[in-house]
């Protein structure tokens, strides 16, 4: 286990340095950010030491240099735009996506276990066919139009919930969360649904599909001849080893959530790291994209990471193979 | 109609294309996908307005509600008209051929390239097979939309570039069905006996097992049509994927987005129905070739 633990995290530090190398050279291509960033008005002499506050008079090599000294102190630059630490900012606005990004995921188990537990207890019932060719509708919506089409009903038409903004915040352990006042949960909804639409089909058709699989296994038709009520081998023997792959896909999923949350951010105007992230490849905000990208696959790994792990203790025969 | 029933019960592919439309889903997916296609392929001649034109626009006729007469009186905007007075239906069908060239486009180009990879994996093995599946993984688990918003702000906005960035992220899903498809074809018996009779490796590649992975890719390619289509919407939506010169659907819906507040729904409304639409259609149909072409599922 050590051995193999060793070797996963050799191999996402591995990740993470090509991904830091190739941001950095191939933004450095797409322009030049004291175009953009010095104003017209500034003599020779203010500009150059303008640029040379950002550190972009070196050659792009010393600049690399310099950065990878930084980034081994957890130092990955400041914003050219904000001027404050890269890795500060984008923890002042990640909350916001991670808050985002979790509601939508319990939406989508509490709304899709029990529809695909019921689809794959009685997969010829109408119910389970109809919920069935929904899920192909999720999977196939497209969210950005979908957010405006919500913000069309309920907000233009109907007028029952906010359009954009995070509303209200109330703070919890020095972080402002939406979920915390009434207020912000009414922002909140919108945009969560949004995002949880196609993760309910997912989980939907994971659960249907490893309820079919189950069903049929000897155990759970021993449980049934022992005569346990039907709820209780549904719960305990069913409902508990689909739990697993499901399990994986989700941690995975809550990954891609918040890398995916770009264009929920963009449509409900969340204040998120999303939204930070667009602008500032919009900017060439180099610091802040090349650490966003760090961020997110450093999640991304983590919780591959924490997957495996849990994957290997929840299924002992996963736990014998890895032993061998 | 005898003859065609007799071909449908007793060939290999006549029963595949009866098992095909026995789902009633897949046949109504099939058909939409039909309509789409021909509505795209024949732009010109089913649409009463070249949305590109700018003689035929009336900057007049802007964001009239549908059923609306032009207001030279011969035409019925029965979708509506956009903030440049464009016919919506109109815009809607050349919007479609855009969506459909940059999915079928970058499909068939990521395919090809990513078999090739794949195939090749599989052939040389070892060191370099295990070199390639590693680029393969990385490119998986790494979030598409990020990747596709910074190879776009590297190359620009542009049809093509669109089509460049989608093949990028997308060779890598056929390079692992190729692969893996390819490791399990080369275990069969019929490369075995091909095998003894001194043919190259190469040919037997080509002409043994390539044709055998087709089925599984054909698969994938289907779905990742509907998937580039969505990509290529979302990513015109946050303004980084086609030119304003040729609005695909993505882009209509975008610029209905300012509109919506006032009330003027169907500029965004109406093609991200037919996007809607187009997607189910191709979700529908490869939903049933995996089952069709999956000999493992069939009773």
């Amino acid at each position: 286990m050590a051995a193999w633990l060793f070797h996963r995290i050799g191999q996402a530090c591995l990740v993470m340095f090509a991904m830091s190398l190739i941001v950095f050279f191939g933004l450095h291509a797409i322009g030049n950010p004291v175009d953009i960033l010095i104003s017209e008005d500034m003599n020779q002499e203010e500009r150059a030491e303008a640029i040379a506050k950002l550190g972009l008079d070196q050659p792009l090599t010393h600049q690399y240099v310099a950065f990878v000294k930084g980034a081994a102190t957890g130092n990955l630059g400041k914003s050219f735009v904000y001027g404050i630490d890269a890795v500060e900012l984008i923890f002042q606005r990640l909350p916001a996506t991670v808050e985002l990004a979790v509601v939508a995921l319990l939406i989508a188990i509490v709304v899709g276990v029990p529809l695909g537990l019921f689809a794959g207890l009685k997969p010829d019932n109408w119910f389970s066919k109809l919920s069935m060719a929904g899920s192909i509708l999720g999977f196939s919506l497209p969210v950005f139009w979908l957010g405006l089409m919500f913000i069309m009903v309920f907000s233009v038409q109907l007028g029952w919930l906010p359009a954009s903004g995070r509303g209200e915040t109330r703070e919890l352990f020095g972080i402002a969360w939406s979920w915390l006042t009434a207020n912000g949960w009414r922002h909140l909804i919108l945009p969560a649904i949004t995002l949880a639409l196609f993760k309910i089909s997912l989980v939907m058709r994971l659960t249907r599909a490893g309820v079919r699989e189950i069903v049929h296994q000897d155990h759970v038709r021993f449980a049934k001849a022992k005569g346990l009520s039907s709820v209780r081998v549904v719960v305990r023997h069913v409902l508990r080893n689909t739990m697993i792959p499901l399990v994986t896909v989700l941690g995975l999923e809550l990954g891609s959530t918040i890398a995916y949350a770009v264009v929920t951010e963009t449509i409900f105007s969340w204040p998120g790291a999303g939204k930070l992230i667009l602008d500032s490849i919009n900017s060439l905000d180099r610091p802040v994209v090349v650490a966003y990208l760090l961020v997110v696959v450093f999640i991304f790994v983590t919780l591959n990471l924490i997957v495996d792990v849990l994957y290997k203790l929840l299924d002992p025969r996963v736990r014998l193979q890895g032993a061998k | 109609m005898g003859r065609i029933s007799a071909w449908l019960e007793r060939s290999h592919r006549g029963r595949m294309v009866a098992d095909f439309f026995s789902s009633w889903t897949a046949t109504f997916g099939f058909i939409v996908l039909l309509i789409v296609v021909i509505l795209a392929v024949f732009a010109p001649f089913v649409t009463p307005q070249n949305p590109y034109d700018l003689t035929q626009i009336d900057v007049l006729d802007s964001r009239l509600a549908p059923g609306s007469e032009s207001s030279s009186g011969d035409l019925t905007y029965w979708l509506g008209t956009d903030g440049q007075g464009r016919d919506l239906y109109s815009a809607i069908v050349y919007g479609l051929r855009i969506s459909l060239l940059v999915g079928v486009g970058s499909a068939l180009i990521s395919a090809v390239l990513g078999s090739v990879i794949g195939l090749f994996s599989a052939y040389v093995g070892g060191k370099v097979d295990a070199l390639i599946m590693r680029v393969v993984d990385l490119m998986l688990a790494f979030p598409t939309i990020l990747m596709a918003l910074l190879i776009l702000a590297y190359i620009g906005k542009g049809v093509t570039n669109v089509i460049l960035t989608l093949v990028v992220l997308e060779w890598a899903y056929y390079a692992r069905t190729a692969r893996g498809q390819a490791l399990v074809e080369s275990q069969r018996e019929y490369v075995e006996s091909v095998r003894g009779q001194a043919i190259p490796r190469w040919r037997i590649l080509l002409g043994h097992i390539l044709p055998n992975c087709m089925p599984p890719l054909l698969v994938v390619a289907t779905l990742q049509v509907g998937r580039a289509i969505t990509l290529e919407a979302t990513l015109s939506f946050l303004g980084l994927g086609v030119p304003i010169t040729e609005p695909s659907l993505g882009l209509l819906i975008s610029n209905g987005y300012q509109y919506l507040l006032s009330n003027e729904f169907w500029i965004s409304f109406f093609p991200g129905l037919a996007l809607l639409l187009t997607i189910v259609a191709i979700n529908l149909v490869g939903d049933q070739l995996r089952d069709v072409l999956n000999p493992r599922l069939q009773k």
